[in-house]
């Protein structure tokens, strides 16, 4: 879907400092010959198969498809992967480029934290320096996450400008790679960023929706009728989305963090609340006040709180071909106890957004139906917020 | 010649920078108007961005002072156009592509034009992206700025050859702050500027005392001052006009004393 000059539609782009242009035409470069490399697809597989423990399995939650009394769910399980999410997948994926084009430290940004686990994972098996950068308030809300990246061998940088969040991170990262280039490989974390990011990390996590086809037509013998992800920048979103773009029956649902209401300014849903802008390297749609400064965010899931979104979303959004839908806090938790409950299964809390609208979507549609939900990760790192949400007085 | 070229008419360039509405316009203002009474040959105006991701802590707080004291695009405008009842030196705005695309690209460099702003320098945005921008420029007369990186080797010549007004060296890896040292090879850099183009080049990024004015003066037309002079707003508030002043006349004495290249 990308045009030469990485454009998906009007977006995406190249809007980076001079400094990093040649970096990232060095990257497109490596990745153009890699990608069609056979030692490295046989050991990026390899990696997949007997390090991340893929392929994730697609599970038919049968409670849950009585308990809706509508379409038959099944849920990708993305949160048995190693490491506890969809991260992993691109994360193995980047750190060999990087270590096949000579790379020897990997830098990252992360919200929650999940990618900064994935990039200290990769880069203590891959024998390589690691530096996340994480908003301080982050590195507050998700203080064990810090201390496994420490544990795995990485620095954790707490960032304190601007918001202190993902986005902070993100520039702060940006700002690193600017200043050390020959050696470093920034490790982005989702579908967003300059040209090549949005299609490389696609491509790595794009793994999702092949499996999908394939276990789906073992299990069903036909598509499914919706997949359902949460979308943040939306990279497991884009994952598990891209194999059925060509399938215009499958309709494919992004669910964006509304936090307290797209009416409110609390809220983190870019398609719903934002307008076409230029930040971090490419053009997308933007939650911003008139003037192009770039808006404070909320979600109850760190996951989400950002004010972008991937560009290739954004062209899907203005073709028609993807939808996206605003899920309230609210709602996210209410989804993340339904499915503890129901099937046994504990999301994370930006993968409860997609189980969210599922839960409205699947009621409205007869029994012959199917409905793919991407459980994007694992929800232990969220119980301890989900429990102050409620009430109860727990810390970890 | 454009007004950004006759610049570099009174020998070694010198370009300060200031981020507007840091603490407030008025001493935004007052400094601009300290700096071209001291010398300065062009002045960079920052319309501040919220998330500036080419700058480093200093220009990134005062961005931020200057977005919470209420400054918006429209107000800058308004700055301008009052500083041009009298300042006549080339005034060019440094800031974010979003601040200009949000704005309306065309609606933004009209009103440059309408105002009196001479130039655009748009960090985040390379040579292959700069088409975005380069038509309103074009048609509205204002100078859309190229900047050449440590990094850019191959891209040198092709940046320099469409390049307009001035060309902005960045001296250093990084984000723009005070340095101690830079190792970058810019007379290398320089040569190569030279065999694509005829615009003036300064230098800027990490350039805080007269020695180190002198020294990339000597290999560029000019050179350009940021964070040693937010440094001065952030450390004397809305005194800081007469330390503006004072600090340029500093740095333009010490590239007086450059002999002059032939143009």
């Amino acid at each position: 879907m990308t045009n030469p000059n990485g454009r998906f539609g009007v977006h995406g782009g190249q809007y980076i400092p001079e400094t990093l242009m040649n970096a990232v035409i060095e990257l497109e470069q490596a990745y153009n010959f890699y990608k069609n490399d056979p030692d490295f697809n046989r050991e990026l597989t390899a990696l997949f198969n007997d390090y991340a423990g893929r392929p994730s399995r697609l599970y038919y939650a049968a409670k849950m498809t009585a308990s809706l009394g509508g379409a038959k769910i099944y849920l990708k399980r993305e949160d048995l992967n190693h490491t506890g999410a969809h991260k992993i997948n691109n994360v193995l994926g980047q750190a060999l480029l990087a270590k096949k084009m000579g790379k020897t430290r990997l830098i990252a940004e992360t919200g929650a934290g999940q990618h900064g686990v994935a990039t200290a994972t990769a880069a203590a098996l891959l024998g390589m320096e690691c530096v996340v950068f994480m908003g301080e308030e982050d590195t507050r809300r998700q203080a064990l996450n810090v201390y496994k990246m420490r544990l795995l061998g990485a620095a954790v940088v707490p960032v304190t400008t601007g918001t202190a969040t993902l986005k902070d991170a993100v520039s702060e990262a940006m700002r690193e790679w600017t200043s050390r280039i020959a050696d470093t490989h920034y490790c982005l974390g989702s579908v967003m960023g300059p040209h090549p990011f949005p299609t490389i990390v696609r491509d790595f996590q794009a793994v999702i929706s092949r499996e999908i086809k394939a276990q789906l037509m073992e299990k069903e013998g036909r598509l499914p009728d919706a997949v359902i992800a949460c979308v943040g920048g939306g990279s497991n979103a884009i994952g598990s989305f891209y194999h059925f773009i060509g399938n215009p029956g499958v309709r494919l649902i992004g669910c964006e963090a509304a936090g307290r209401g797209v009416n409110t300014r609390e809220t983190a849903a870019t398609i719903a609340t934002g307008k076409l802008g230029i930040f971090h390297g490419m053009k997308s749609y933007f939650c911003q006040d008139e003037y192009g400064q770039i808006a404070p965010v909320y979600s109850i899931s760190a996951g989400l709180d950002y004010p972008g979104v991937g560009p290739e979303h954004a062209y899907l959004h203005d073709i028609g071909r993807a939808e996206y839908v605003p899920v309230t806090d609210d709602e996210a938790v209410d989804a993340f106890e339904y499915l503890s409950r129901t099937e046994g299964i504990i999301p994370a809390i930006e993968s409860a957004h997609a189980v969210a609208y599922a839960c409205k979507l699947a009621p409205t549609m007869t029994k012959d139906r199917i409905i793919v939900i991407t459980i994007s990760g694992r929800g232990d790192k969220d119980c301890a917020a989900i429990a102050r949400y409620r009430g109860e007085d727990l810390h970890e | 010649m454009s007004k950004i070229a006759s610049a570099f008419q009174n020998g070694k360039a010198f370009i300060p920078f200031l981020t507007c509405g840091d603490p407030d316009l008025a001493t935004t203002a007052a400094a601009v108007r300290a700096a071209a009474a001291a010398g300065a040959d062009l002045i960079e105006l920052g319309i501040p961005f919220s998330d500036p991701t080419a700058e480093g802590p200093v220009i990134q707080a005062a961005s931020l002072r200057a977005l919470q004291g209420g400054v918006t695009t429209d107000k800058i405008f308004a700055l301008v156009r009052d500083l041009r009842r009298d300042v006549t030196v080339p005034l060019v705005f440094m800031t974010y592509a979003n601040v200009v695309f949000s704005y309306g690209t065309e609606r933004f460099v009209k009103n440059c034009r309408d105002v009196g702003i001479d130039g655009l320098i748009l960090p985040d945005v390379p040579y292959e992206e700069k088409e975005d921008f380069l038509p309103a420029c074009r048609a509205y007369g204002v100078d859309l700025i190229s900047l050449i990186a440590p990094t850019s080797e191959n891209r040198i010549a092709m940046i320099a050859r469409e390049a307009e007004g001035f060309l902005y060296l960045v001296s250093s890896l990084g984000v723009t702050g005070v340095r101690s040292e830079i190792t970058t090879d810019l007379g290398a850099i320089v040569e190569v500027v030279r065999q694509n183009t005829n615009i003036p080049c300064a230098i800027g990024f990490g350039i805080s005392t007269p020695e180190q004015a002198r020294e990339m003066g000597a290999l560029a037309d000019g050179v350009i001052v940021g964070s040693a002079i937010v440094r001065l707003v952030e450390q004397y508030g809305q005194a800081a006009p007469p330390h503006v002043g004072d600090y340029v006349r500093r740095m333009k004495a010490a590239l007086g004393e450059l002999p002059v290249n032939p143009q």
